[in-house]
C-alpha cells in the first residue's frame, strides 16, 4: 500500500494567526483516516488546504506524488481528491437525483458544446451518467427519495447526498467534512456503515470529525491537531492513551493549585 | 406537459407570431404596431442576454452598455466601411461578446449587489465613451444608417433590399421575431443540455459546482460572453430599424428595465424575457393616456405584480405545466 496523499510541512497563517503549523502526515491507499481536535486547532483549516480550497503559506501537498497544493479546487477534483461539505452545501432546487447526476461532470467525455448539440458522445454519457447516478443513490440509501427536491431532505440525508455528491466524481480520495456531526446515535452507526462502504468501493477516506466515539470506531490511523500543530498520529488505540492527546482535550494536570 | 403538447405550443406561437399577427394588423390598419412589437421582439432578445447572467445567479445590471456597444460597432462597420449590415451584425453580438470576456473575467469574482453595482455603471461608462471617442461621433451619434442591403447568393435573391420594400416595417418586424424565436429557441436548448444544469449548479452553489469539478471562472465567463453577444444583437438590431444611434440610444433606464422584463416574466422560466418585455413596453404605453399619472399608476402596478408574483408572471401557468417550460 503505497502512500497516496502526503501532506509535508504545510503552514497557513492569516495575518498574525498561525492557522496551520508545519503539519506533516500521509495517508495510504484504501485507508480511513480522521484528523481530530478540538474546536480552533485548524481541523478545518488543514481540510481546505489539502482540497486546494486555499492555499498554504508554506509546505506542499502532494497526490500521487504531483503537488495540488495551489491548484484550483477543480484540478485539484480532476486528479482524484474530492471534498464533501457539511450539509447544507447542496444544489438546493434540483432533485436529490439531478444533485447526482450533476456530479458526473468530472466523467464526462463530451464538451459542453457537445451536449448542446446532443452529439453521440454526449447522449451516451447522459444515458450513464443516469445509470451510474441511480446506482449512487440506491447505494448511499436514498433510493425512495430520488425524486425529491433537496432541499426538502431531513438533516441525516443531507449528509448522504453529500457523499453520493462526492463519489458521483469517482473520487480516489474523498475528504469528508465532519460526516457524522449533529447526528443521534442511530443516524451515527448508519453514517459509519456508509462511510465503510464507501471504502469497500475503493475510496481512500480522509475526515474531519469532532464526534470522538465514531472516529474511534471508523478510523484506521488519526491525527491529532491542537493549535495547529500535529500532537500526535497512530492507531485509535495509541491516541486513546497519549498523554499529549489527554491534555490537549482535558487540560494539564497543574499541581501548584491543586489541579 | 407532454411532448405533443410543447409542439403544439411551438407551432401555435410561431403561428401566432407570423401569420395572426400580421394579418390582425392588416385588417385594422394599426401599422405602427408593426414598430412596436418589433422593439418587443429586439428587446425581448437582449434581455435573454440578462436572463442567462441569472440564471448563473448573477444580477445583470449593465446589459444596455452592450446593446450601445453592439449598436454603434454595427453602424460603424456599415457606415465608415461599407460592410453588409447581415455581416456587421453578427460582428457586432462577437465583438460585445469578446469585450465582455475581458471585463468579465475580473468582475465576474464579485457575487450578489457588488456585480450588480460594477454592472450598473458600465451602461454609463459606455454612454461616455460614445460622447468622447471620435469613431463614435459624440454627441450628434450616426444618422445616416442604410437600410440592411439584400442577400443573395449566386445571383438568387434570398432576402431583397429593405430600401426597395414597400412596407419595410413589415420586414423588420420578420427580421427581428424571426431572430427572437431563433435567440428563444438556443436558449431552450442550452438551459435543458447538461451545460444549463451546470450553469444552475453555479447558481446554487459556486463552492460546491467547483469541488465537484466544474471550472467554475470559465463557465461564468462563457455564459455572460453569450449575456452579452444577445445583448450586442439586441443594439446591432435596434439602429438598423432606428436608423441612427446616438450615446442616449441605451441608459441606466434600458439596462434596468432589461433586468426588469427578466423578473417580471419570471426567472424561472427561459420564455420569461418576452413576456416580461411585452408587459413592460405595452403597459407603458397603454398608460399613455393617464399622462401625467403614467409614471405613478406603472410603477404601483410593477410593484404589485412583484409582491403578488414574486416567480413571475408565468408562474400563473395553467396546471400541468411544469417549470421550465
Amino acid at each position: 500500500m503505497g502512500e497516496l496523499l502526503q501532506v509535508t510541512d504545510v503552514t497557513k497563517r492569516f495575518g498574525g494567526l498561525i492557522a496551520v503549523n508545519h503539519v506533516t502526515f500521509s495517508v495510504r491507499e484504501g485507508e480511513i483516516v480522521s484528523v481530530i481536535g478540538p474546536n480552533g486547532a485548524g481541523k478545518s483549516t488543514l481540510f481546505k488546504l489539502i482540497s486546494s480550497f486555499l492555499r498554504p503559506t508554506s509546505g506542499e501537498v502532494h497526490f500521487k506524488g504531483e503537488r495540488i497544493s495551489g491548484l484550483a479546487p477543480h484540478i485539484a477534483a480532476r486528479r482524484g481528491v474530492v471534498r464533501t461539505f457539511q450539509e447544507t452545501t447542496i444544489f438546493k432546487s434540483m432533485s436529490v437525483r439531478d444533485n447526482v447526476i450533476t456530479a458526473h461532470h468530472l466523467r464526462s467525455k463530451a464538451s459542453l458544446a457537445g451536449f448542446y448539440f446532443g452529439t453521440a458522445v454526449a447522449r451516451s454519457d447522459e444515458k450513464e451518467f443516469a445509470r451510474s447516478a441511480d446506482e449512487i443513490v440506491n447505494f448511499v440509501g436514498l433510493g425512495a427519495l430520488a425524486e425529491e427536491r433537496a432541499s426538502n431532505l431531513p438533516h441525516g440525508h443531507l449528509r448522504a447526498l453529500g457523499i453520493a455528491i462526492g463519489l458521483a466524481t469517482n473520487p480516489t480520495v474523498l475528504l469528508l467534512d465532519e460526516p457524522f456531526a449533529g447526528m443521534n446515535h442511530e443516524e451515527t452507526q448508519r453514517a459509519i456503515e456508509l462511510v465503510r462502504d464507501v471504502r469497500g468501493r475503493g475510496v481512500t477516506i480522509l475526515l474531519v470529525e469532532h464526534d470522538m466515539p465514531a472516529v474511534m470506531k471508523i478510523s484506521d490511523r488519526i491525527v491529532v491537531l491542537n493549535f495547529g500543530e500535529r500532537i500526535a498520529e497512530g492507531t485509535p488505540q495509541e491516541i486513546q492513551n497519549n498523554d499529549n492527546v489527554i491534555e490537549a482535550y482535558l487540560g494539564r494536570v497543574d499541581e501548584s493549585i491543586g489541579l | 406537459m407532454s411532448l405533443k403538447g410543447k409542439i403544439a405550443a411551438v407551432v401555435g406561437f410561431i403561428f401566432i407570431v407570423f401569420v395572426v399577427t400580421p394579418w390582425l394588423i392588416a385588417t385594422t390598419g394599426r401599422s405602427d404596431l408593426y414598430y412596436t412589437l418589433t422593439s418587443v421582439a429586439l428587446l425581448a432578445i437582449a434581455g435573454a442576454g440578462v436572463w442567462v447572467t441569472f440564471y448563473i445567479g448573477r444580477i445583470n445590471m449593465g446589459q444596455g452598455a452592450y446593446a450601445l456597444i453592439g449598436g454603434y460597432v454595427c453602424a460603424i462597420l456599415v457606415v465608415k466601411y461599407g460592410v453588409s449590415f447581415w455581416l456587421s451584425l453578427p460582428l457586432a453580438g462577437l465583438f460585445c461578446a469578446a469585450a465582455s470576456v475581458l471585463v468579465g473575467l475580473p468582475i465576474l469574482r464579485l457575487r450578489g449587489t457588488y456585480f450588480c453595482m460594477i454592472t450598473l455603471v458600465f451602461t454609463e461608462v459606455a454612454r461616455l465613451s460614445a460622447l468622447a471617442l471620435p469613431i463614435t461621433n459624440g454627441a450628434k451619434g450616426i444618422s445616416n444608417i442604410p437600410l440592411p442591403g439584400p442577400i443573395a447568393v449566386f445571383g438568387i435573391v434570398l432576402v431583397p433590399d429593405f430600401s426597395t420594400l414597400a412596407n419595410s416595417r413589415l420586414a423588420f418586424y420578420f427580421l427581428s421575431a424571426g431572430l427572437m424565436v431563433a435567440c428563444f429557441a438556443g436558449l431552450y436548448r442550452l438551459v435543458h443540455s447538461r451545460m444549463g444544469q451546470l450553469c444552475l449548479s453555479l447558481q446554487q452553489n459556486e463552492e460546491l459546482a467547483s469541488s465537484i469539478g466544474v471550472n467554475i471562472a470559465n463557465l461564468r465567463v462563457i455564459a455572460y460572453a453569450i449575456s452579452s453577444f444577445l445583448g450586442g444583437i439586441g443594439g446591432a438590431l435596434f439602429i438598423s430599424i432606428s436608423q441612427s444611434i446616438y450615446p442616449s440610444s441605451f441608459t441606466v433606464n434600458d439596462s434596468l428595465n432589461f433586468m426588469l422584463s427578466c423578473f417580471l416574466g419570471g426567472l424561472g422560466y427561459v420564455f420569461g424575457p418576452i413576456i416580461g418585455t411585452f408587459v413592460l413596453y405595452f403597459g407603458w404605453d397603454f398608460l399613455f393616456t393617464t399622462g401625467e399619472y403614467q409614471l405613478l399608476i406603472y410603477s404601483t402596478v410593477l410593484i404589485a405584480l412583484i409582491l403578488v408574483l414574486p416567480n413571475g408572471i408565468l408562474s400563473l401557468r395553467p396546471y400541468g405545466w411544469k417549470r421550465g417550460t
